[in-house]
């Protein structure tokens, strides 16, 4: 046991040391988890934000005109207006995604109760914002008449009050998710990538047979290779943590980063066990290269973490399930974002471990053949 | 002994290629210092020496493959520096770079490979067919133009680089290492062809290194090599008469400067001390196949302990699969093999520990000191602990290595590396010990230097050593020699046995006496008839040309055929798509569906269950168990076991109807903001649309509440379901990924496999050789994304509303882009690994969050607005949803396109700019 940690140890450094060696892998190592990672968080929107609209005013009244001046920052950009000719050309090109469009005699025929018809365009292409921006409008435009009605009085009349307050993420800004989403999706493709590709290389190369001969098991060569690249990419999600994401984004996590950092642990030795397996089932570099990129992407983008993963038919929910990525990305929206503790993040962790403990025994078993067959 | 003028003697006076003041460095390493030389024309010039001479060096300088660093090459009567000059040369010099078929392509057939060697040239079919029949005809490949060169053996593979290299009638051929690691049988032939074309070819120069000597012998003309410097030169006889010795070797020997002859006297082999007990290997039968090709044919034989026993055969013969057997590497098909008496068991750690064994690539780990890799290894072998320290200073003192304990392998010569090889496969001390060519490419005395190590062991500590080896002398120094061909141990005895029973010849002689009996079916002798082609000029001219699309097509249809060589690789590059297209259409989705919900009901009276019910009645909500109170509200948000918890205070039912207006507090799980944001939404709806209803159940209008109508439009996805907007995006998604992803490892995989020295020694440009390499992977992305378009059209029924030819060429301009980036990156990573890594996170990162896929490009913030547009994704994106679902034409979409075209015209140029067509 002791020899076998031994070897595990020794071999797991060499392969740190073979990583180190190559500084273009080490700059693109942390171009992934920085640069990446910031540009992510920093630029790109899943919340209504700034979302662009234009309003096409035929009625020129007093009404008209308040609603045209209601769409306001964060949620919109100051409304453009434009005549009704330009809602297609625009809308094709992406100008906006909203046009509005108030009827001539609107103001008129709605005091008069002849409940005027307003006409919203949307360009559900951009589907991330046109659902919810949608209702954003709606909501605008209904808060707006009911004033101007109630002469600036916006009164609720319903019954009873809704107050909806977002619990972890009061402003529901996207920075923290984009930023943690991100980072757990760098981290699949670069443990997949580079355990995988460790593997190839030392088959391309012929060094593998070498460890072989020495009282040295598939077995152990496969643990260093999964503890030494797994440790690099920890290394390097814990530098994203605290220096980009809270240094340097300032997004506030709020959970325990070590218990992250531990799930993470969990997660890279299913992932790399994953890239060895993959390693095992091509025959050269280029095919891992085409093989890995079906699997990372799947992996990454029906996640969760892009898109909700309830929208999903169910069969490929279900499916979802046996990949590690799924509950490793429920493992941290739930540390990270509601700062759960081990008290309810077992859960998550407990498939993590099943899925990486069956990839590990496929792959060690395939490893060992792929062996004896070379 | 540099006179320039040394060799002017010999052939016929005139000078092929000179030398003036030459040095070489990488980093830190020189490898050529202040050389002068001066190669005679019109006959066999050979440079002799060890690995780490400079051999290599001088002859890439020499070829114009290697960028001249200091002094002066003037090679056929130009200053090789000069472009022009040499663009002239790669017609009218043929270079042979160093290993077994390194610069063939193994997946593509011997006819193939001299086609495509032909098309570099400029040679017209007709004209490449008649050479190639003949070049085959004189070198008795005439047999196999059909068969892969993978599945060559090495000596028919160095005849056919040979053919390769002779295919445009060059008029300097160099050869580096022609004849290392082949047969002696195959070694002969090999130089009898040579004779054989330099006969009809008399104006040909030949320029030759090898290590060895006896081949040097029958050189016209001789430099010998040391340490960068030219230490002699002229015929073989005068470099013996100079030295006194009476061969070359020991010519060679004599002529080291002092302090690398120190000590160095002829190896002795002192008698074999009679040893009782089971022989230390013993083998019945063994066998080996792959598939159907048989490695190792029933081969026995038995190894004495403390006996050196040598294994001798040409690259393939199977030498190598037999020891991989015997150190359990590999599992015999068949036979059985026993080590010290115990029958070999592949899973038994134990036996390992008995064995030391060096093979042939190895291998010391690079990024390891001396030190570490001796440390490593005591470490796998498990020493005890204490015995570490004092075993590895021993073995640095024993193996001279005290001085270069902490320097890296890779700096250090061959021969000290293979030293550091030797005390690392004895750092357990083994009692067997099994060396796969351990000396190949090492220079005599350091030679001599090992086998007295060897003999050392053999004779003082009882090792046995079994050791394979392509050099006779070396044979001659083991106790007995198996002679091994085809898989097969054509003979077993001592040396001077064997010698004897084929002739009394030398071993030399003996060998190639057993090859020939076996092989006489094999190889074709080659007919004298064939005549070696003439040389003509038109040749030259065309290599002068700058550009040629013959030479780019040449790239592109080998590229073609590796392809279709390798269909699993095809198979990934076009059903990766469509699984991804399939799951994607159905899998990314925005609508938010099923949300789960729980209720903590401090109330429990109709209305508020009325309440509950408006929700977990849509489709928008599915409920959960209720929650008992407020800290498990708390608690199961936090879980995310629910996106929605709502707190119903006490006493609602009452206050509604009072009119008194009860506050519902609603938790939405911030943490997922999208999904947050569209809860809300649809819970502000429901929660209306429920006032209103209870409203008019107490009589009040709720018509006041809504008074205007709002029409949705949604002109371009009637249905807003998210397949629409998904599916032209992942078609962009997948044209930037996978085609990227086949570009990327074709510069540096020939790099790393050694056939990127056709790209430097034939007249191949930059811009031919890239485009060449790209062109099949646009027809094969090209053919995907038509793949694609019927998977959208016939699963998601997505049309084209737009103009399909704006589509269709937008794709064309998009993924010729997309694999010029590939290229791109190729050529600037140093590992495959690193371009796999940097095609995937350099192109995914832009595509999915900056180009209008996921988040409108209209929303993103500058600086990500510029991240977006810097890649060529954001507008085909335009292009692909514009035609897909917003109907738009050429009059919309033109600028794109131009954009597009402008990015891969970019990636190329600076791919261009960082190739370099002459290596360091």
């Amino acid at each position: 046991m002791g020899r076998m940690l031994g070897n595990i140890f020794r071999l797991g450094v060499k392969e740190l040391r073979s990583l180190y060696a190559d500084p273009v892998l080490l700059i693109l190592m942390l171009y992934t988890f920085t640069v990446a990672i910031y540009e992510v968080s920093k630029n790109v929107q899943m919340e209504v934000d700034h979302a662009a609209i234009a309003v096409i005013d035929e009625d020129q009244s007093q009404l008209s005109r308040r609603l045209t001046d209601a769409f306001l920052p964060p949620q919109f950009k100051p409304a453009i207006e434009i005549g009704a000719p330009e809602v297609d050309p625009g809308l094709e090109r992406g100008d906006f995604v909203f046009a509005l469009t108030i009827p001539p005699h609107f103001e008129r025929d709605l005091l008069a109760g002849r409940k005027p018809g307003l006409q919203l365009d949307v360009d559900a292409t951009a589907m991330s914002l046109a659902g919810n921006g949608a209702v954003y409008v709606e909501n605008i435009v209904g808060r707006e008449i009911a004033a101007a009605q109630n002469q600036g009085v916006a009164q609720s009349a319903l019954p009873f009050d809704v107050v909806v307050r977002a619990a972890f993420n009061p402003n529901l800004s996207s920075a923290r998710f984009l930023a943690i989403m991100q980072l757990t999706e760098n981290i699949t493709i670069l443990a997949i990538i580079l355990t995988g590709a460790a593997l190839i290389r030392e088959r391309e190369h012929g060094t593998i047979e070498h460890l072989l001969v020495m009282p040295v098991s598939p077995f152990e060569i496969m643990c260093a290779k999964i503890w030494a690249n797994g440790a690099a990419i920890l290394v390097a999600t814990s530098l994203s943590l605290y220096a980009v994401v809270q240094a340097v984004l300032g997004v506030e996590v709020s959970g325990s980063i070590p218990l992250f950092l531990a799930g993470s642990a969990l997660y890279l030795f299913a992932v790399t066990a994953l890239g060895i397996f993959l390693a095992t089932l091509a025959g050269s570099m280029p095919q891992f290269g085409l093989l890995c990129i079906p699997v990372f992407v799947v992996m990454n983008l029906l996640s969760g973490a892009m898109t909700p993963l309830e929208s999903m038919p169910v069969w490929l929910q279900t499916v979802m399930q046996a990949s590690p990525s799924t509950h490793f990305v429920k493992l941290a929206q739930a540390i990270l974002f509601r700062g759960a503790g081990l008290d309810l993040i077992w859960r998550h962790l407990l498939p993590v471990a099943g899925i990486g403990a069956i990839l590990f025994a496929i792959a060690w078993m395939r490893f060992r053949r792929a062996i004896a067959q070379s | 002994m540099n006179d320039p003028q040394a060799g002017g003697a010999v052939g016929t006076g005139e000078i092929v290629a000179e030398l003036r003041g030459v040095s070489h460095r990488y980093n830190k390493t020189t490898a050529l210092n202040r050389v002068d030389l001066a190669i005679p024309a019109g006959c066999m010039a050979g440079l002799i020496g060890p690995d780490a001479a400079g051999k290599s060096t001088l002859l890439g300088l020499v070829a114009g493959t290697k960028r001249l660093q200091a002094g002066q090459v003037r090679v056929l009567g130009g200053d090789i520096a000069d472009e022009a000059h040499r663009r002239r040369c790669y017609a009218r010099i043929a270079f042979m770079p160093q290993g077994l078929g390194r610069n063939l392509y193994p997946t593509l057939t011997v006819a193939e490979n001299l086609h495509f060697f032909g098309q570099l040239y400029g040679q017209e079919r007709a004209e490449r067919q008649t050479r190639i029949d003949e070049l085959l005809k004189a070198t008795g490949l005439a047999r196999f133009p059909d068969r892969p060169v993978g599945k060559l053996s090495g000596g028919m593979k160095q005849k056919l680089g040979l053919c390769c290299a002779l295919i445009h009638d060059p008029d300097l051929l160099i050869l580096d290492e022609p004849t290392t690691g082949i047969d002696p049988l195959s070694r002969r032939q090999f130089w009898d062809l040579i004779d054989r074309i330099r006969a009809r070819r008399s104006g040909m120069s030949v320029l030759v290194a090898t290590a060895y000597m006896e081949e040097a012998e029958r050189f016209d003309w001789l430099a010998a090599m040391s340490e960068g410097s030219v230490i002699a030169s002229g015929a073989a006889a005068e470099i013996e008469a100079m030295t006194g010795a009476d061969n070359l070797e020991a010519s060679f020997i004599q002529l080291l400067p002092p302090e690398k002859r120190a000590g160095h006297e002829p190896v002795v082999l002192p008698p074999r001390m009679g040893e009782d007990g089971p022989p230390a290997i013993e083998a019945t039968n063994l066998t080996c196949r792959f598939g159907d090709f048989t490695a190792v044919d029933r081969v026995s034989f038995q190894i004495r302990r403390g006996e050196i026993f040598g294994f001798l055969g040409s690259n393939g013969c199977g030498k190598t699969t037999t020891m991989k057997m015997l150190t359990g590497l590999l599992p015999a098909s068949e036979g059985e093999a026993r080590i010290f008496g115990r029958e070999l068991d592949a899973s038994d750690l134990q036996t390992r520990r008995h064995v030391g064994y060096m093979s042939q690539s190895f291998s010391l780990y690079s990024e390891l000191t001396v030190r570490q890799n001796l440390s490593l290894h005591a470490h796998l072998f498990h020493l005890p602990r204490k015995e570490i320290a004092p075993r590895i200073a021993e073995m640095l003192d024993r193996f001279d290595l005290a001085e270069v304990a902490d320097a890296l392998p890779a700096a250090l010569p061959l021969g000290v590396r293979q030293r550091l090889s030797l005390a690392v496969a004895l750092i357990h001390r083994p009692d067997l010990l099994i060396l796969d060519e351990p000396t190949s490419g090492v220079d005599p005395v350091a030679r001599d230097e090992f086998w007295r190590y060897l003999i050392e062991l053999s004779r003082h500590e009882g090792v046995t050593i079994f050791i394979s080896t392509h050099f006779m002398h070396e044979a001659e120094r083991c106790d007995r020699i198996s002679l091994m061909h085809a898989g097969k141990v054509l003979a077993v005895g001592a040396p001077a046995e064997l010698a004897a029973k084929r002739g009394g010849g030398t071993l030399d002689d003996a060998f190639v006496a057993y090859l020939q009996e076996v092989v006489q079916d094999e190889v074709q002798p080659p007919s004298d008839t064939a005549a070696v082609p003439a040389g003509n000029d038109h040749a030259m001219a065309a290599a002068a040309r700058p550009f040629s699309l013959r030479r780019l097509w040449a790239f592109a249809q080998r590229e073609l055929t590796e392809i279709q060589r390798d269909p699993i690789r095809l198979a990934f590059a076009l059903l990766g798509p469509i699984f991804l297209l399939i799951t994607f259409g159905f899998g990314i989705s925005f609508d938010v569906e099923r949300l789960p919900f729980a209720v903590y009901d401090g109330d429990r009276t109709p209305e508020s269950r009325e309440l509950v019910e408006s929700l977990s009645g849509s489709r928008y909500f599915v409920e959960q168990p209720p929650m008992a109170s407020a800290a498990e509200l708390e608690r199961r948000l936090k879980s995310g076991g629910v996106s929605l918890a709502i707190e119903i205070p006490p006493g609602f039912g009452r206050d509604v109807w009072r009119g008194s207006q009860p506050e519902i507090a609603v938790w939405l799980d911030g943490a997922t903001p999208f999904r947050a944001e569209t809860a809300r939404g649809y819970l502000e709806g429901l929660m209306v649309q429920h006032g209103q209803e209870l409203a008019r159940r107490q009589g009040v209008d709720p018509g006041a509440l809504l008074p205007a109508d709002i029409e949705i439009r949604l002109p371009f996805n009637p249905s807003f379901e998210s397949v629409y907007a998904i599916t032209p995006g992942v078609i962009m998604l997948l044209l930037a990924m996978i085609p990227a992803m086949m570009t990327a490892l074709g510069v540096v995989r020939e790099k790393e496999i050694g056939s990127i020295a056709n790209f430097h020694a034939t007249p191949v440009s930059r811009l031919e050789y890239l485009v060449g390499k790209q062109a099949p992977y646009v027809a094969i992305a090209l053919a995907s994304f038509l793949i694609q378009w019927l998977l959208a059209a016939l699963v998601f029924g997505i049309e084209v509303t737009g103009s399909a030819g704006a589509l269709l060429v937008g794709a064309l301009c998009y993924v010729t882009a997309t694999t010029a980036f590939g290229l791109l990156v190729s050529t600037f990573v140093r590992t495959q690994i690193a371009a796999i890594f940097a095609t995937s996170i350099i192109i995914i990162i832009p595509t999915v969050n900056f180009s209008g896929f996921m988040t409108p490009v209209s929303s993103l913030e500058q600086s990500g607005r510029i991240f977006g547009l810097s890649f060529p994704s954001a507008y085909f994106q335009q292009v692909s949803l514009g035609t897909f679902v917003k109907g738009l034409g050429w009059g919309e979409l033109w600028f794109n396109h131009l954009i597009l075209i402008g990015f891969a015209c970019a990636y190329l140029a600076v791919a261009i700019l960082l190739l370099k067509k002459q290596e360091a």
